[in-house]
Order: structure tokens, then C-alpha cells, then sequence
């Protein structure tokens, strides 16, 4: 390593790659800082692999640029970039034991002694005393180590990943998650992590961007991101949220006050991506409690009666589906923290909850339509699990 | 009962085939040894007797060797020349020809729809004296003024090559077809430049393709006697024109017997050579 940072900043500038008709990456701007683990999370299709692939060198942008540092790489073919991949599918190579498919690197740039380095790579991720397999002859777990010990070797200065844990079962990829995590504080190397698992990008990454339809939606850190979603398609995407669609009628002092289905809600103004019109106002299924009456609801929290028509338990919490007054559906999860009894599905409840967990974002130009696909009654059915 | 008939199934379905196998190659092949080894002094039209004549190995090879050294020669000179034609061909077509792939692969098929004996009548037109290649490197002078082509090595090489070219393209075209593409650009990510992802990961993969297309290749062109017989002269014989000319025009079947078992003992060695090298250097 001769610079005192190995991992480089990546830059990538209003990068762009369009297949025939299909924008796949769409004026992406993103800077990932050196030496940090990134996570590109997003659902597939959505451009993913793409934008990996351009930084490799293995498409071509349609437009863009790509800089490492300082230095522009846009043009260079990928045997010159200081970028390694470990691809989804692993890609070993089968006619190469597991010692020549991690010194395959190094070979062909010509290195004399790859002995030593190679050896300490299957060291680092676990696999000594494996150099003589076949890779046909390794487990799924096994191939992705070499996979990672083989782009590992080279000391790119950006190392992309993209899936890398997507063909493992779910223990597994929690054991690889974590041993990723210490590799990436070991090597020092900038990480670029691809995943459609939003628990796995906040479990690994430093910064996540969120990305849809070929764009960055929101870029910042995992807590930042669930706590403050920028878009009805983050805050549905990374973990759950109850989404109501109502507009703006006013301010009352450092708050911004929306109406929604014949009632009054309130956010703090720093809590609001839009100021004015059309909106969403959301709330996290675990933010909500639940009373049996509206007298029980604290001061100063906002309330949304209903009936319960589901109750799941899963242990560490119990997720009520809640059929408000106007027909729309909300998430409630309850803590198992020995204080709250079970409500019975048919029960009247209240759910409430604190203008300060709320959130506003943009729900787009009245009469138009917001980002994602809104229940007519206001709750957004949610993809993904919410944090336990 | 459905018990027994499952046992016997395998049986039943081995059955039309191993009786073929039976009828049209091992007894033929019985016949021929046993054909080898029959007195040479009988005739078609007396009958031969069986005495046992393992002479008549010594004698052929004492006779002929000449001949199986140059169709081995030739044979092995046409597969190299197939092997670096067809293989770029094969890669082309395999890799790089996208929608034209088929239609590219039909080209390759094409030939083999008229009989080999019309095509290598064809080479004879095109490499006549007066013909357009001839005339062409006379006019660049690769030729001397009165050198010609035809009834030359260099016709009978040239027609072997393009009589079992498509031997060989296929089966390299089918083992690169399968190739996983993404290994190559695993391979481009991993440093190697253009001709090292060729070198170390395109051409290792393709290998079994290579190994069937040269036997493919080999095997028959060492035995082939039209070539020969058509461009070449007498000088340029190949062993099967001995074994043509034993059977049909000397009508002396011991040895034309003994030359056969030879070829295809020969042919049988060097085969599983190759193989088992092969075997080696991939496992
Ligand atoms: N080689 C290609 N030709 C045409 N369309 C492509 C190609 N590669 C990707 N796409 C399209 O680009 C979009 C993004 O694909 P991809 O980057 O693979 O998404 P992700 O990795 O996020 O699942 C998809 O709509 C996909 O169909
Ligand atoms: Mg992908």
C-alpha cells in the first residue's frame, strides 16, 4: 500500500447508461468516502448492477463521469482500474483450484511471488488448507470467501460487491454479514455494497444510498434514513411506515399542521420535506401505542381510532393491523415488554403516538400522484420488516 | 408385472442398439481380423484358408509404411491447419456473431449437404493449372511459371482440411457457446487484459471442444483415400488408397485386411494417448 489511505473516494457524476429504450442509471451523483463501508440498497431492477458494472469498467456509460480521488477512470479498460468485484454469482473459475483462482489477480499483473500474499488472503477470510479444491467442491458459503479473497488480493482501492450474500441462507448471511463488517475495518479498503436486503445494508454499512428507478433517493446513514425517510419510497422501502395523505392548512408556531380524512395532525416543521399542499404524513408502525378510549391518549399525542383486524405474535413484538374510521389500514407494533396486554382482534382501539416521531414528505402536486402507490385510504402496505 | 418389466427396461432399451452394434461392427470387425490373418497365397476365386498368417503384419507394414507415415502426416498437418482456422472461426461465431449466429453456423454446415467426393471435384476445378488460384501466385510469383497446385501434397492437405473443417468448428463452437460469459468478465475485472482472459480462461474452458474436434478431425482425414485419389498423384497416397486398392483392385483381402487392423489399431492408441493427456493436464 503506498498511499497511507487504501481505499479511495469514489465519485460518480451525472452517470448514466440507457440500454435501448431502458434508462437502467439515471444522472446518478454520488460521492462515497474513502475507507468507509457504502451500501447501494434497492429493489431489483432498479439499477443496481448497472452502476457496479460501470464503475468496473464492464459497461459503458452512456454518459457520466467516474473518478477515484482526484483521477478520472470513465475511459480506462478494467484490467487498469484499481476496482475488484466480487460478483453475485461468485464467478470462480472452475478449471483453477481455490490457491490459483485467488492469485488469478495477481499473476497476471505479473506479481513474482504470490505465495505469501495469497496464503494471508485465505487466512484473512477463513479458508486455509483449501488452496487444492476445486471450487466445484466447496460449499456456497466457501466459493463466496474465495470470491472475496480473490478480488480481495489485489488491494483495489475500491472493492465492489454486488449481492455478494444472496445466494446464502439466512444464518449464514448474517455470520458472512458480520465477517464482512470486520474485513472492511481490517483492509481499510472503500467497500461498495449492492443489496436489496435493507436489514443487511443497515447492519453493514457506514452510509446507505437508496436508490429507484435508476436514481438516488436518499443518501445518509442508516439511523438518518429510517428516522427521516426523504421519500414515501424510502420510508416504505427501509422498514415500515403508516402513510396518510392529507394537505397542509396552516403552521402553528414550529409546526406544520396537516389535515387528512376529516382530522388535524401536527408535525414539527423540521420534521417536514414539504412546507405546503399536498403531502404525506407518516408514522412508524413501532412509534404508534395503543388505549382502549380516546381519553386514555396522553396529552399532546396525536390519535387515530379504529378496530383491530389482525394480530401477529411474534415474540419479541406483537403487530396489530388496525381498520381506521375512514377504511384505511394502520401498522402497530407493540413491544413484548412484559407491560402491554394482548388486544384481541374486534377490539375498538386508539392508536396514538408523538408529533415529533412524524414525518411530512411530498405528496406530490395536489390532484397528482404521489410517489409510490398510496391505499386510497392512506396507509401504504410496506416491503420490508421492521427493525425488532 | 410391472416389477420385472422395470428390471428388464434397461435391458429392452439397450437391445436395438447393441444388436446393431453387434451386426454392423463387432462381427465386421471379427471378420476382418480373422480376414488378416487368412493365407495370402489363396484368391477370391479359390477361398482363402485360415492358417493363422500373423506374417502378414510384417509384410504389410514392410510394404507400406511409407504410406501410413504420410497419412499420418498429411492428417495431422490438415487437423493443425483445422484447428487454427476453425478455432477463430468457431470463437467468432460463438462469441462476437450475435444474431448472425445461426445463420454463420448454417454457412459452416452448408458444405456438408453435397457428398465429399463432389466437393473435393470442386478443389480440383479451383486448384486446376488453369485456374484462378494457380494462375493468381504464378502472377505474384509464389509459384514458378509452370508449378501447379493440383496432383501436389499441397492439394491433398488443403482438401483435407476443408473436408473435415466443420469436424472441427463444431464441437469447439459448441463448448465455447456454453462457456459462462461471466467468467470472463470476471477474468477482466481480475487485471487480465484481452489475450490473458483468452490465454488463461477462454481457451482452458474450451478445451474438451478442442480435444473432440482434433479427434473428430484426425480420425477420419488419416484414414480418407478421395483426396488422395483425386488431387494428389500416386506419390501423395495415403494409406487408405492401399487398402481401396488391396480390396478392390490387387483384390489381395489378407493384407488389405492386415492394413485396416493396423490403421485402426494406430489410430486406437494414439486416440487414448491424447486422451489420458488430456485427462491430465485438466484434472
Ligand atoms: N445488458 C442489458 N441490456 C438491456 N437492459 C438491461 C441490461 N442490463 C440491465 N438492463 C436493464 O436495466 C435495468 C437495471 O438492471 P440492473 O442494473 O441489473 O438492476 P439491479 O441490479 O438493481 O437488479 C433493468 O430494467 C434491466 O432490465
Ligand atoms: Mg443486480
Amino acid at each position: 500500500m503506498e498511499s497511507a489511505q487504501p481505499g479511495a473516494r469514489l465519485r460518480l457524476i451525472e452517470l448514466t447508461k440507457r440500454f435501448g429504450g431502458v434508462t437502467a442509471v439515471d444522472q446518478l451523483d454520488l460521492t462515497v468516502a474513502a475507507g468507509t463501508y457504502f451500501a447501494l440498497l434497492g429493489p431489483s431492477g432498479c439499477g443496481k448492477t448497472t452502476t457496479l458494472r460501470m464503475v468496473a469498467g464492464l459497461e459503458e456509460p452512456t454518459r457520466g463521469r467516474i473518478l477515484l480521488d482526484e483521477e478520472e477512470i470513465t475511459e480506462l479498460r478494467p484490467y487498469r482500474r484499481p476496482v475488484n468485484t466480487v460478483f453475485q454469482s461468485y464467478a470462480l473459475f472452475p478449471h483453477l483450484d481455490v490457491f490459483e483462482n485467488v492469485a488469478f489477480g495477481l499473476r497476471r499483473r505479473g506479481v513474482p511471488d504470490v505465495t505469501e500474499q495469497v496464503r494471508a488472503m485465505l487466512s484473512l477470510v477463513q479458508l486455509d488448507g483449501y488452496d487444492r479444491r476445486r471450487p466445484a467442491q466447496l460449499s456456497g458459503g466457501q466459493q463466496q470467501r474465495v470470491a472475496l479473497a480473490r478480488a480481495l488480493v489485489n488491494r483495489p482501492r475500491v472493492l465492489l460487491l454486488d449481492e455478494p450474500l444472496g445466494a446464502l441462507d439466512l444464518t449464514l448471511r448474517r455470520r458472512m454479514q458480520l465477517e464482512l463488517k470486520r474485513i472492511q475495518t481490517e483492509v481499510g479498503i472503500t467497500f461498495v455494497h449492492v443489496t436489496h436486503d435493507q436489514e443487511e445494508a443497515m447492519t453493514l454499512a457506514d452510509t446507505v444510498a437508496v436508490m429507484n428507478n435508476g436514481r438516488i433517493e436518499q443518501l445518509g446513514t442508516p439511523a438518518e434514513l429510517y428516522e427521516f425517510p426523504a421519500t414515501a419510497f424510502v420510508a416504505t422501502f427501509l422498514g415500515r411506515s403508516n402513510l396518510l395523505s392529507g394537505t397542509v392548512v396552516g403552521r402553528d408556531g414550529d409546526d406544520v399542521l396537516v389535515e387528512a380524512y376529516g382530522q388535524r395532525f401536527s408535525v414539527p416543521v423540521i420534521r417536514a420535506r414539504r412546507t405546503a399542499g399536498a403531502v404525506l404524513l407518516g408514522i412508524r408502525p413501532e412509534k404508534l401505542r395503543l388505549v382502549g378510549t380516546v381519553d386514555e391518549v396522553p396529552a399532546g399525542h396525536q390519535a387515530v381510532a379504529g378496530i383491530v383486524t389482525d394480530a401477529a405474535y411474534l415474540g419479541t413484538s406483537t403487530q396489530y393491523l388496525i381498520r381506521t374510521g375512514w377504511g384505511g389500514e394502520f401498522s402497530v407494533f407493540v413491544a413484548a415488554d412484559g407491560e402491554a396486554r394482548p388486544v384481541p382482534v374486534g377490539a375498538t382501539v386508539v392508536a396514538h403516538w408523538h408529533p415529533r416521531y412524524a414525518f411530512l414528505l411530498d405528496g406530490g402536486t395536489p390532484g397528482g400522484t404521489p410517489a409510490v402507490p398510496v391505499d386510497p385510504a392512506g396507509a401504504v402496505p410496506a416491503n420490508g420488516v421492521g427493525p425488532r | 408385472m410391472s416389477g420385472t418389466y422395470r428390471r428388464l427396461l434397461p435391458y429392452l432399451l439397450v437391445l436395438p442398439g447393441g444388436l446393431w452394434l453387434v451386426v454392423f461392427f463387432l462381427l465386421p470387425a471379427v471378420q476382418l481380423v480373422a480376414t488378416s490373418l487368412y493365407d495370402p497365397a489363396g484368391s477370391l476365386a479359390d477361398g482363402y484358408a485360415m492358417t493363422w498368417a500373423f506374417g502378414n503384419y510384417p509384410d504389410a507394414i514392410r510394404a507400406y509404411w511409407a504410406h501410413f507415415g504420410r497419412s499420418f502426416g498429411y492428417a495431422g498437418l490438415a487437423t493443425a491447419l483445422a484447428l487454427l482456422l476453425g478455432y477463430p472461426l468457431a470463437y467468432v461465431i460463438a462469441l462476437r456473431a450475435g444474431r448472425w449466429q445461426h445463420l454463420l453456423l448454417v454457412c459452416v454446415v452448408a458444405p456438408m449437404f453435397t457428398s465429399f467426393l463432389v466437393r473435393t471435384l470442386a478443389w480440383k476445378a479451383i486448384l486446376a493449372d488453369t485456374g484462378p488460384v494457380v494462375g493468381l501466385l504464378r502472377e505474384v510469383h509464389l509459384l514458378a511459371p509452370d508449378g501447379r497446385l493440383l496432383a501436389s501434397p499441397v492439394a491433398v492437405v488443403t482438401s483435407l482440411t476443408y473436408g473435415y473443417l466443420p469436424f472441427m468448428v463444431l464441437p469447439i463452437y459448441a463448448s465455447l457457446q456454453r462457456l459462462d460469459r461471466r467468467l470472463l468478465e470476471a477474468a477482466r475485472d481480475l487485471n487480465a487484459r484481452p489475450a490473458q482472459v483468452f490465454w488463461t480462461v477462454t481457451l482452458p474452458l474450451s478445451r474438451p471442444g478442442v480435444v473432440a474436434g482434433t479427434l473428430l478431425t484426425v480420425i477420419p482425414a488419416s484414414g480418407d483415400y478421395i483426396s488422395a485419389e483425386l488431387l494428389g498423384t500416386p506419390r501423395d497416397y495415403m494409406i487408405g488408397n492401399v487398402i481401396d486398392a488391396a480390396f478392390l483392385v490387387r483384390l489381395d483381402y489378407p493384407q488389405g485386411a492386415a492394413l485396416s487392423v493396423l490403421l485402426l489399431l494406430v489410430i486406437l492408441v494414439l486416440t487414448i494417448g491424447y486422451l489420458r493427456r488430456g485427462a491430465e493436464e485438466v484434472g
